[in-house]
């Protein structure tokens, strides 16, 4: 896309079930230390869940807390974190200027199921319904009431997008920033989902819910003895800026946006398409000018699903199955379980800093590897060195057969 | 109950929606929103602990009543007692 603004990350803010910044998640998937712990599930009992531990304090007023959801506490931390450090001059910019596109994978299931639990305890009488449950459960909640914390008059909204929602808040930013619609962007995306019951028990009926007698062992993409999936809370939100403004203010910049593809299978509810994921791969490494043997990370979505594990492999073979020995393949759910909405751009910032150390972060919990996820190139359980890190690939697909693919390369002028 | 009794308890509701706040100086006399960080929605969430503790309806006609303290107490104390004297 020569024609167009290069789009560039300037700032990272995030919070993880193994780290409340990107230096210390970033150390803990070096280290390989897991955050996946016990959560009592209404209804179901103990289950094992990726707990964020961050202060919503250090940010926002307890009134704050008490009003918002937790989506938005999770969103107005990160946003907080990335802008202090991107060392923008915020109170400079124009605030009609900034956009916050924040990923989701659902909204509204956690207050919903609080209230209506809530109206039981009053017999149902309705005249007890809280007045808050349409501004907490509006689609747009987490956007909102980041732009209400900030000050931000300009668009802010989010994006449902399954579980490929994180990174469609960096490709939906970077698109309106091509368009000149903003000249400064907050997204990426969150997720609150540990505190609905219905997630976990929704995967549990459809029989992919993880359970394992050690929280931390229970997500565990490619082995051969996964079961499911950890559900997890987080978020992860970026500064974004055109190339231009970024140099003139003299930005650190963490990488840039080469390419991403948005595709759908239309094929299944919930179940993956390898064919549209390969196809989706293929069309990003198109917009971005690259072959396949010029990535040299692909994280995985792999959730630790029995069947959607060896689908993305099939999809990643068919890709990069041949001609790509400098091409390392890690996956960050077997550290934090599938972060929702959260995990695509979680994702992403765990594999950044491998641009300047030249280490891939390794996929952990693999104890046998299924041979049906025998990927070449796959990181199991330590670290490994790159000769050299380019470009990574970040792929991130949800249900209703939505894929992505997000492509960050190096800076380079 | 007395009306001291009565702000008493207005002021336990308070001290829990609007948590930032610091409400030992608060001035009977004086406008709530004139003193601390009230909006619309805080005055509802009075409306609704009154109801969920105590079981007081304040009808959407009389939102003003509860305008400052002395006002709280001066309509609230009233209903307070006839709820006791009902049980």
């Amino acid at each position: 896309m020569p024609s167009l603004p290069r789009i560039v990350i300037t700032g990272v803010g995030l919070t993880a079930p193994n780290g409340d910044s990107l230096a210390e998640f970033r150390g803990n998937l070096l280290a390989g230390v897991a955050g996946v712990e016990w959560i009592d599930v209404r209804y179901m009992g103990r289950q094992p869940a990726g707990v964020c531990h961050f202060d919503p304090l250090k940010y926002q007023k307890k009134k704050e807390t008490r009003v918002g959801t937790r989506a938005g506490s999770i969103s107005i931390y990160c946003a907080r974190e990335a802008l202090a450090d991107s060392s923008v001059d915020f109170a400079a910019l124009p605030k009609d200027r900034v956009g916050i596109y924040i990923g989701c994978t659902e909204h509204g299931n956690v207050e919903t199921e609080n209230e209506v639990y809530a109206l039981s305890q009053f017999n149902y009488d309705v005249k007890f319904w809280s007045h808050y449950h349409n501004p907490r459960t509006v689609a747009n909640n987490p956007a909102g009431e980041t732009s209400l914390h900030l000050g931000v008059t300009g668009p802010a909204y989010t994006i449902g997008a399954a579980c490929a929602a994180g990174n469609l808040g960096l490709v939906h930013a970077t698109q309106m920033l091509r368009l000149g619609e903003v000249d400064f962007a907050l997204c990426g995306g969150v997720s609150e989902s540990i505190r609905t019951f219905g997630i976990f028990a929704g995967f549990k009926s459809q029989g992919a819910l993880a359970s394992h007698a050690d929280p931390k062992k229970a997500s565990r993409p490619f082995d051969k003895a996964r079961n499911g999936i950890v559900v997890s809370e987080g978020g992860c939100l970026y500064t974004l800026e055109r190339l231009d403004d970024a140099l003139r203010r003299g930005a650190r910049i963490y990488g840039e946006v080469a390419g991403y593809c948005v595709n759908s299978d239309a094929s299944d509810y919930v179940l993956p398409n390898p064919e549209r994921q390969a196809e989706c791969m293929r069309k990003a490494l198109a917009v971005a000018g690259l072959a396949p043997s010029d990535i040299h990370i692909v994280n995985t979505h792999a959730t630790s699903t029995p069947l959607g594990d060896i689908q993305e492999c099939q999809a990643m073979a068919a890709v990069f199955g041949e001609n790509c020995p400098d091409t390392w393949i890690n996956n960050t759910k077997s550290y934090i379980g599938h972060a929702m909405g959260a995990a695509g751009a979680l994702e992403l910032a765990g594999n950044l800093p491998a641009f300047s150390d030249l280490v891939v972060h390794p996929t952990i919990n693999i104890d046998e590897l299924d041979p049906l996820c025998a990927l070449p190139g796959l990181v199991i359980n330590q670290p490994r060195k790159a000769d050299r890190v380019e470009a990574i690939l970040n792929n991130s697909f949800g249900m209703l057969g939505i894929n992505s693919a997000l492509i960050v390369k190096r800076f380079s002028q | 109950m007395t009306q001291d009794q009565c702000k008493t308890a207005v002021l336990a509701i308070i001290a829990d929606i609007a948590p930032d706040e610091d409400l030992s100086d608060i001035k009977p006399d004086v406008r709530l929103r004139d003193q601390i960080d009230l909006d619309s929605m805080d005055f509802l969430d009075i409306v609704m602990e009154l109801r969920k503790r105590h079981g007081i309806e304040v009808p959407e006609a009389d939102y003003g009543q509860l305008a400052s303290l002395d006002s709280c107490a001066e309509y609230l104390t009233p209903k307070f007692n006839a709820l006791t004297a009902k049980s």
